[in-house]
């Protein structure tokens, strides 16, 4: 049939075509929300100085005008390749950046010696590397925007990715501890000076993966199913994979001790389960796992020690981290010391005294942080980052492919959950891993990853806001090449 | 540093901080209550007579109201927004449709929207499971009058000012 018997056959547009609504990009509100951020950021700078330095020198700027050069980079960038992304994913990602550059500058001045501290070069230190892990990034993730046209482009790639997931997550368990271990966590590859993490771009490997298949597997995974107690549970069969992944889980829970990343990565599949097949079992049968992986491997921890016996510690720091304030529960102690400090509204930035506490510049940048901004500018960062995933899972629920939502839902939750891990840990709600803080903590692999998390997120929203132009898609898929048949996979019989 | 400037600028910040946040918000706050508008309409959707003649009354009604969005209100897409354009739009498992709805009951290209003078048509384009406009099988291009479902498998959807 086509469109031959319409009651007006001609198909002129007239002017007053009421379907005709220009749609905004938004692009204007993106860029002022960018110039605001980035005021709030050359104002830390200025605050910190005024308060260390006792005077705000006169390159007080430089920092914060290098990532404000390198994100309005970005924002023509998307300008240009993603017209219709989200306006609010860039200047929020672009705040906590830029705020986490000022404070590992700040972290720099306070353990410089005085006779040196006005003129610490940007580039100097930690805060200078992470500066130049964020220019880094940023460009990294402008070229992926350049060179992802079309999200649905990457579930080409999807086995090759999930591969390379799963190698990237063992690498660091199989290598010997001194090329791996940090602080008791196998979680590294050190290359001379140099360290990655490689966990971190696994997690975008791996869900780029899980997206794909349970686009393929959704309906069995939905529809084949046992009544119990009320709640429909899967077959068996169709457990195979989450299993693997909940075993995948343990192992680096075991032997990279790092209870954050496995459950970062467990959190990780049963949501994009959940999200496929609309099913609470999933969520069910996933915190069943998870907790009791976690209690087994804290009662083994107790009884036979060996690899659990990191994870038993923690979780006996995180019951009583007052028992041994000055070892074991040191770090826990001094954290939540910092923000008992900080109180309603913070000491002032440069106000604080983040030397006391152990690896301030990673997994307590939050306590740090808190200490001089307070309760009061905390709560914004936490709803800056609420707004992040807020938006991701917007992007998802907006997008008209079932692979786009897959995707944007498991990243945005992925990055909320990491928010979670670290933040539950530093305030004593979980016990404490090393996760890093999005965007703040020091680290160019976590920092990377996530710019490229967001870009991704940015393509997807592009996607889910551009208006419709033309019939098909296949005129507006500007990558060329035909599409993954994903519907067109040969169906399962099911049999209950 | 006289402490007083000190201070003014502590709060300044931390209030800078949270005009920026709330700015955010302004900037997305049509798409965050949006959401809870829709779950509204969607609750009482508005009754149409089984005939289509009837259908057609509400749409007269709101001559002055055209569809901007198409809505998926319920099925596996549920909650996705289409912006409507001057551009037909294809529904279907086809990877290529505008709308790829994943459900059992569709066909591969199975129903098509596009605009006429102001109005919106739904068209059948020759589906196994047919395409239903409120209760009517549609058999040839129908207008579709605004928050009138049209049903495709388990997949419903309404266009929407």
């Amino acid at each position: 049939m086509t469109a031959a018997a319409l009651p007006a056959p001609s198909p002129a547009t007239t002017g007053e075509q009421p379907g005709v609504r220009l749609a905004r990009s938004r692009r204007n509100a993106e860029l002022s929300l960018l110039l605001v951020a980035m005021v709030l950021v050359a104002a830390y700078g200025a605050m910190v100085e005024a308060k260390v330095l006792d005077t705000i020198t006169a390159d007080f700027w430089m920092p914060a005008a290098a990532v404000t050069a390198v994100f309005l980079g970005l924002h023509l960038v998307i300008r240009f390749l993603a017209p219709f992304a989200d306006p609010a994913l860039l200047p929020a990602v672009a705040l906590l950046n830029g705020l986490g550059v000022g404070f590992l500058r700040r972290l720099d001045l306070g353990s410089a010696p005085p006779a040196e501290r006005e003129d610490l070069a940007i580039f100097a230190g930690t805060g200078g590397r992470q500066l130049a892990w964020t220019l880094a990034s940023v460009v990294l993730a402008a070229g992926l925007l350049a060179l992802m046209r079309d999200h649905r482009s990457v579930s080409r790639y999807a086995y090759t990715l999930g591969l390379a997931g799963i190698v990237l997550v063992m690498i660091p368990a199989v290598l010997p501890s001194r090329f791996s271990e940090i602080n008791g966590a196998k979680l590294w590859v050190r290359v001379g000076g140099f360290s990655i993490q490689p966990g971190e771009f696994a997690k975008l490997a791996l869900l780029v993966f899980f997206a794909y298949y349970l686009v393929r597997k959704r309906e069995v995974l939905s529809l084949a199913s046992r009544r119990f107690l009320g709640i429909d549970f899967p077959r068996g069969r169709d457990l195979g994979p989450v299993v693997v992944v909940w075993l995948i889980s343990v192992l680096v829970l075991v032997f990279e001790k790092d209870l954050g990343t496995s459950l970062l990565y467990f959190g990780m599949f049963v949501v994009t389960l959940y999200i496929a097949t609309e099913r609470v079992s999933w969520l069910l049968i996933g915190l069943v796992l998870f907790f009791g992986g976690v209690y087994l491997a804290y009662v083994l921890g107790e009884v036979v020690g060996g690899p659990f016996a990191n994870f038993y510690l923690r979780a006996q720091i995180w019951l009583d981290p007052f028992a041994d304030p000055y070892n074991d529960g040191y770090q826990l102690v001094q954290g939540l010391l910092a923000l008992g400090t900080g109180g309603l509204f913070g000491a002032g930035p440069g106000g604080g005294q983040p030397g006391l506490l152990p690896e301030v510049q990673n997994d307590f940048i939050f306590a740090g942080i808190g200490e001089e901004i307070g309760l009061f500018g905390l709560s914004a960062l936490l709803v800056v980052y609420l707004l992040i995933v807020e938006r991701g899972l917007r992007a998802a629920l907006a997008v008209r492919d079932s692979f786009g939502k897959l995707l944007a839902g498991g990243l945005a939750f992925t990055l909320g959950l990491q928010v979670f891990v670290i933040v539950g840990g530093i305030s004593k709600l979980i016990p404490l891993t090393g996760q890093t803080t999005p965007f703040l903590s020091a680290g160019g692999s976590s920092l990377m990853a996530n710019w490229l998390l967001i870009a991704v997120l940015l393509r997807i929203s592009d996607g889910a806001r551009r208006p419709v132009t033309g019939g098909g898609g296949k005129a507006a898929r500007p990558s060329g090449g035909p599409p993954e048949q994903l519907h067109g996979a040969p169906t399962e019989v099911i049999r209950p | 540093m006289p402490e007083l400037v000190i201070t003014v600028a502590r709060f300044g910040f931390l209030i800078l901080l949270w005009i920026f946040v709330f700015t955010v918000v302004g900037v997305i706050r049509r798409d965050l209550f949006a959401g809870a508008r829709s779950s509204r309409l969607v609750a009482a959707p508005r009754a149409v007579g089984a005939s289509l003649g009837q259908a057609a009354k509400p749409a007269k009604a709101k001559r002055g109201r055209a569809a901007h969005q198409l809505v998926v209100t319920a099925g596996q897409l549920a909650g996705t927004r289409i912006t409507l354009g001057e551009a037909q739009i294809t529904i279907g498992r086809a990877e290529d449709s505008t709308l790829v709805i994943t459900d059992d009951y569709a066909s591969a290209r199975h129903a098509r929207l596009m605009p006429r003078d102001g109005q919106w048509f739904v068209e059948d384009l020759g589906s196994t499971n047919g395409t239903y406009l409120d209760r009517a099988k549609v058999t040839g291009p129908t207008p579709v009058p605004l928050g009138v479902p049209i049903r495709i498998g388990r997949t419903s959807l309404e266009l929407r000012p």
